[in-house]
Order: C-alpha cells, then structure tokens, then sequence
C-alpha cells in the first residue's frame, strides 16, 4: 500500500515544492478553502476520527471545535517538540515530507480561521529549522501562506519557534509559555489552551502533533469515510510506530491501526537481533508502563484502546525492545533519570520524588540496595500520581512501578547480591 | 553588540511575535553563536534587547541545556545515552570517546577543542550511537567513524587558528 503519511519512502524527493506539487501537493487545503466553509472541515475531521498522535490520543475534531467562534485572534501551534524517549517520527515528516505538515497545519488555521500557525521544534531540530523556513518561503511564494491565501479575504502567517532542549516543552502549556518567552512549566488549567485565556499570548489555540496534522490532508481529499475505512472503528488510520532498542531493523513504520504486536515487532521490523527472545516492549516511549512480551500482549492488537487494556498506554507509538539480556532495573533506572533530569521542578511530588528514587536506583545499581529500597520503589511512585500539574509526575510513576511488580526478582537480585552492576551498564547518575 | 552588527535578523526575529518577549529564545541563540556562551554581561544585553528583567534572562538560559552559562570548547559533543540508544551500546561508546579524548564525563580537553557531555534523547534512536555537535547530527556512529570525525575538527581548527 502507499504510504499516507512517510510518502518519501515512495516518492524520495516530496520534500521538494515542485515534486509535492506534481504529487497532488495542497490539493486538500484547495479543496478546504474552495468548497467548504471552515465548520464543514471541523466535522469532515470529527466524522473521520482522527486521534491526537502527540500521546493523548485526543480527537483532533472536537479538539478544534472547542475554539470559540467569536474570538478575533486565534492560533494554531504545530508541536515538533519530539522528545519522548524512542520517538522520531515527526521529525522523518519534517524533514522528508516537510510540505504536508505545512499544509495540514494551514487547512487546521483555515478550519479554526487562525491569524498565525507557530511551528515549535525543538532546539536540536536546528538544522531541520532552518530548512523548514525555506519550504515556508516556497509556500508562501505560491500563495498557500501568508496574505489573502489562494485568493480568499483570509491571511495567515507560519513562523518557526525554537525550543533549546527541555522536553517539559513538548507538554503543551508549557509550550506555549516556553514560545511566549516565559519558562517552559505547564500551566494550571482551566483554561485549556483552546479557550479564552488559555492558548497562546491567552488567546485560542489549537494545539496538534506534527503527525496529526500530517493526516489532515489526506482526510480532506478522499473523506472521512475513506479514512475510517483503514484501522479500527475506535482508532481508525495509519501510524507511524518508531522501532528502538532490541529491533533487527529499527526505523519508522507506517501500518494501520489495528495490526498486532507481532506483525509490527517480527514482520515488519525483522524481530530480535542474534536470534534473542524479546523481554519486554515499552510501547510509548518512557512514559507508559513497560509490557511483557507475553504471547497475549504479542497477539493483541495495536489500538489506544487495546494497548490501554494490556495495562499500558499506545502513546506516540513508540516501541523500545528489550530482549532477554536486559538488566530491567537498570532500565527503570535509565528512564527515572531521564524524568528527574526534566522535571520543571514545579511540584513536590515530582520534582522531589524523581529525586529520591534516582538515589534509589544509584545505591541498587552499586550493589548497596536494601529490603527497604524496595518499599521506597513501590511507595514514592504512588505518590506522584494524579497529584501534580501536567503528566509528567505520572509518566515517572510508570516505568518504576511496572518494572518493580513485573520483575520484582529482578531487584531482589540487586539488593541479595553484593555486586555492582557492569560499568557499561549503568546510567551516568550512578557512576 | 548585537544590536548594530546583527540589526537585520533581530528585527527578523521580533517580526515574528506580537511581542519582543517572545523573541528571547531567538537571541539567546544569536548571543551564545557571537560570544560563544551566555556571559552574565551578555544576558544583560539580551534581555535590554527583549524588554524583560535579567534575572529572567537568567532563569531561562539555565531552564535549557542547548544554552551555556559557561564556555564550552570549540566543539561541543553531545552524545545520546538515553534508554534506546543505550541498548544500542551509546552508553560504551560515550565511556570509549572519553578515554580517547581523555576526558572526564561533561569534561573539556585541555586545548579547549573539544567538550563532551551526555544529552537525552535526540530523537535519533535508530541511527544509534549518535551525537549532535554544534547543532549537527552524526548518526550510526562507532569508533572508527568518531575518531575520523575527530581528526577533521582539529585539522578545520588549526586551520581558522591559522587564518
Ligand atoms: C511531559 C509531556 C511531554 C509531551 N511531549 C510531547 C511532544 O514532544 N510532542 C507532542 O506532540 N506532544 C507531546 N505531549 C502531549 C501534548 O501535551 C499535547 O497533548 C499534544 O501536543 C496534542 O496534540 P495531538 O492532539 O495532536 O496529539 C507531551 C505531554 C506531556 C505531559
Ligand atoms: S509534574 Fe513535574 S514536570 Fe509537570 S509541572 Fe509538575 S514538576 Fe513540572
Ligand atoms: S535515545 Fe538516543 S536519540 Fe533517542
């Protein structure tokens, strides 16, 4: 089949204007801006059940249809913050198809009547940027961006804003205050950011992952029903799972929802280097509980809802293998660190307890671990849950919590055994 | 200063945003490419630039890591040891290219060229091991290919020393 969203892996040059063009490029922003009114696109986008590839898995229609009507400034923001552990698929959009982000952020602005689209990418996207702004220019040239677009009496400008490496930005409130030149710690909400005084410079705004809007198109030119038509009911359309760790042939794969864990992890992805029995998959990245590779997790199918079932979350689709060598407490403790290096320090919990078990997992690793660590391990995550201001105090609860119960004997190891851990193996933290 | 010798793309980057805040990220960038870091006397001048207090100057050039309060060598290496890419052995290769450099975790070595430090993930955990340099990806790196790498950077050094 065709690919919908990674096209240059069929048309390797549809990074260039000309080549998008000739491949139906902007089609479906004409088509947007020539026969519909903007509420007709937001329920063309409803009907199709488009879900929020950020992580959330929020459906991007209704998200679009909370922005008020009667609000004269309004904005699209595109997150290209991709910072979660084991994803990189939005940046494989930006950089090889970089033309059909723009065009479904600009049918997102018309659909919303936005006055300005921002594109916030991440600091090390730098190169990425930078060439992101010629490909705005070629729009912009052709009359797809900026004023009186394609003719119409509405004017929309894309501009670029580069964030400098803190992955709290990826949250979207702190996102917006990171591009508002504040410090980059989410928001309390309510308001939401499509809401009066919630969005960008607190005005309405639709906030949407580059893979979401990467889809928009497609739905605008071949309808929602053609697009429901692929997946499931519940997540209907392709996705881009990113294959990391453990993995024959790791990359990006775009497979419609619905499709197992096996078929992803052994078809498509070549199974499990030096003939190595898989152990464990992390489906979403660092935030989302790790899974055993049971036979009913491998036999499960890929869906928000299924995944969820299994005890964990789809997320951003991206897959960490592990195969039967992994040291999981040293890989709990590679990803706690990775919390407690990004936690924006706003609350306790969080902040505090990212801390605490960081030193946890040093003293583990050196060989130190005592009965009582292993309390403190299934005590300290507990709390960190549903108590703090955005998700990220629940996202470090997870990678603790799942390997503590999963793969108790894993620890008990660490705390009965005096000896260190490999030097290879261990996190900078516990060096 | 800036203001004068970089007029043209300040007034870009404003352009950008209904306000001047919003540009700060921008010139901090545009700060740390002219003097090579974040001097407290050139967050000063950034944040007259933005309209904004110091002190919040301050606070967000230490809320990121691609910003340096501190002079950094002419190469700055960063290299991904987060979870992915250290299933794919960044964690070795980071210990390796340290003892070739010979230099301690986040260290320089003592000719200023080169600063290593481990950075999380850079979305790049297929191409592992990897590093950004300076803003740039090196991607499905091993020894071999770091110390070839190594050698070009000194050589390109010597010569704008040279210049
Ligand atoms: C700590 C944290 C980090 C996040 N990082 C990202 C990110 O890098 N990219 C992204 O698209 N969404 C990220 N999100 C989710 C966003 O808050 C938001 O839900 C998403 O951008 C909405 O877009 P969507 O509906 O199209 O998925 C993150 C959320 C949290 C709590
Ligand atoms: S949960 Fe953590 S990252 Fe999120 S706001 Fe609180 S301290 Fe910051
Ligand atoms: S873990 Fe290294 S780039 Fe993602």
């Amino acid at each position: 089949m065709e690919h919908i969203l990674l096209r240059d892996l069929d048309i390797p040059d549809i990074w260039q204007f000309d080549t998008y063009m000739a491949n139906g490029g902007y089609d479906g922003l004409k088509k947007a801006v020539a026969d519909h009114t903007p509420d007709e696109v937001i329920q063309i986008v409803m009907d199709s059940n488009l879900r929020g590839r950020g992580g959330a898995g929020f459906p991007t229609g209704r998200k679009w249809s909370f922005i008020p009507k009667d609000a004269e400034i309004k904005y699209v923001t595109v997150n290209a913050d991709e910072s979660e552990p084991g994803t990189f698929k939005d940046r494989q959009l930006l950089e090889k198809n970089p033309h059909q982000v723009l065009e479904g952020s600009l049918i997102t602005a018309y659909a919303i009547q936005a006055t300005a689209v921002y594109i916030y990418c991440r600091g090390e996207f730098w190169d990425l940027a930078h060439e992101l702004e010629v490909r705005i220019e070629e729009a912009r040239a052709a009359n797809l961006l900026g004023e009186n677009i394609l003719g119409t009496d509405w004017s929309c400008d894309v501009h670029i804003h580069l964030g400098a490496g803190a992955y709290i930005c990826g949250e979207e409130s702190a996102l917006l205050n990171s591009l508002q030149g504040l410090l980059g710690q989410p928001r309390v909400r309510p308001p939401f950011p499509a809401q009066h005084g919630g969005g960008l410079y607190y005005q309405p705004t639709v906030v949407n992952n580059v893979e979401t809007l990467a889809n928009v198109p497609w739905i605008l030119l071949n309808g929602a029903e053609a697009y429901r038509s692929i997946g499931t009911p519940e997540s209907p359309g392709p996705k881009i799972f990113c294959m990391s760790g453990h993995v024959e042939k790791p990359g990006n794969y775009e497979l419609p929802l619905g499709i197992t864990f096996r078929e992803l992890i052994y078809e498509h992805a070549g199974g499990i280097p030096n003939g190595k029995e898989l152990k464990a998959i992390l489906p979403s990245g660092a935030s989302g509980p790790v899974l055993v590779a049971t036979d009913e997790v491998l036999d499960s199918p890929l869906t928000y809802e299924s995944v969820e079932a299994l005890g964990s979350t789809l997320g951003s689709a991206s897959f960490i293998l592990m195969d039967e060598d992994t040291d999981m407490v040293w890989a709990a403790a590679k990803m706690n660190h990775f919390f407690k290096h990004e936690s924006c320090g706003k609350c306790t919990p969080c902040r505090e307890g990212t801390f605490w078990l960081d030193r946890v997992y040093e003293r583990l690793l050196r060989g130190e671990g005592t009965a009582r660590d292993l309390t403190i391990l299934e005590n300290v995550p507990r709390q960190m849950q549903g108590v703090t201001l955005c998700a990220l105090g629940d996202f470090a609860a997870n990678p603790v919590l799942s390997t503590v119960t999963q793969f108790r004997a894993e620890y008990e190891r660490y705390i009965q055994s005096p000896e260190p851990a490999a030097a290879s193996n261990m996190p900078d933290a516990a060096r | 200063m800036l203001a004068e010798k970089y007029a043209d793309r300040i007034e870009k980057i404003f352009s950008k945003y209904p306000d001047k805040r919003s540009g700060i990220m921008d010139l901090l960038y545009l700060a740390q490419e002219e003097y090579g870091w974040l001097s407290e006397d050139t967050l000063r001048e950034v944040a007259a630039l933005c309209d904004v207090d110091p002190t919040q100057a301050h606070s967000i050039a230490g809320f990121y890591t691609m910003f340096s309060e501190k002079p950094k060598g002419t190469y700055w290496l960063q290299v991904c040891t987060d979870l992915p890419c250290a299933l794919r052995g960044a964690d070795q290769f980071y210990q390796e290219l340290c003892a070739y450099l010979d230099v301690d975790d986040g260290g320089t070595t003592s000719d200023g060229l080169f600063t290593v430090e481990q950075v999380m993930c850079l979305a790049a955990c297929d191409k592992a091991p990897m590093l950004q340099c300076n803003f740039h990806y090196y991607e499905n790196l091993d020894m071999d290919i770091i110390k070839g790498l190594i050698e070009q950077w000194r050589a390109q050094a010597q010569q704008e020393a040279a210049e």
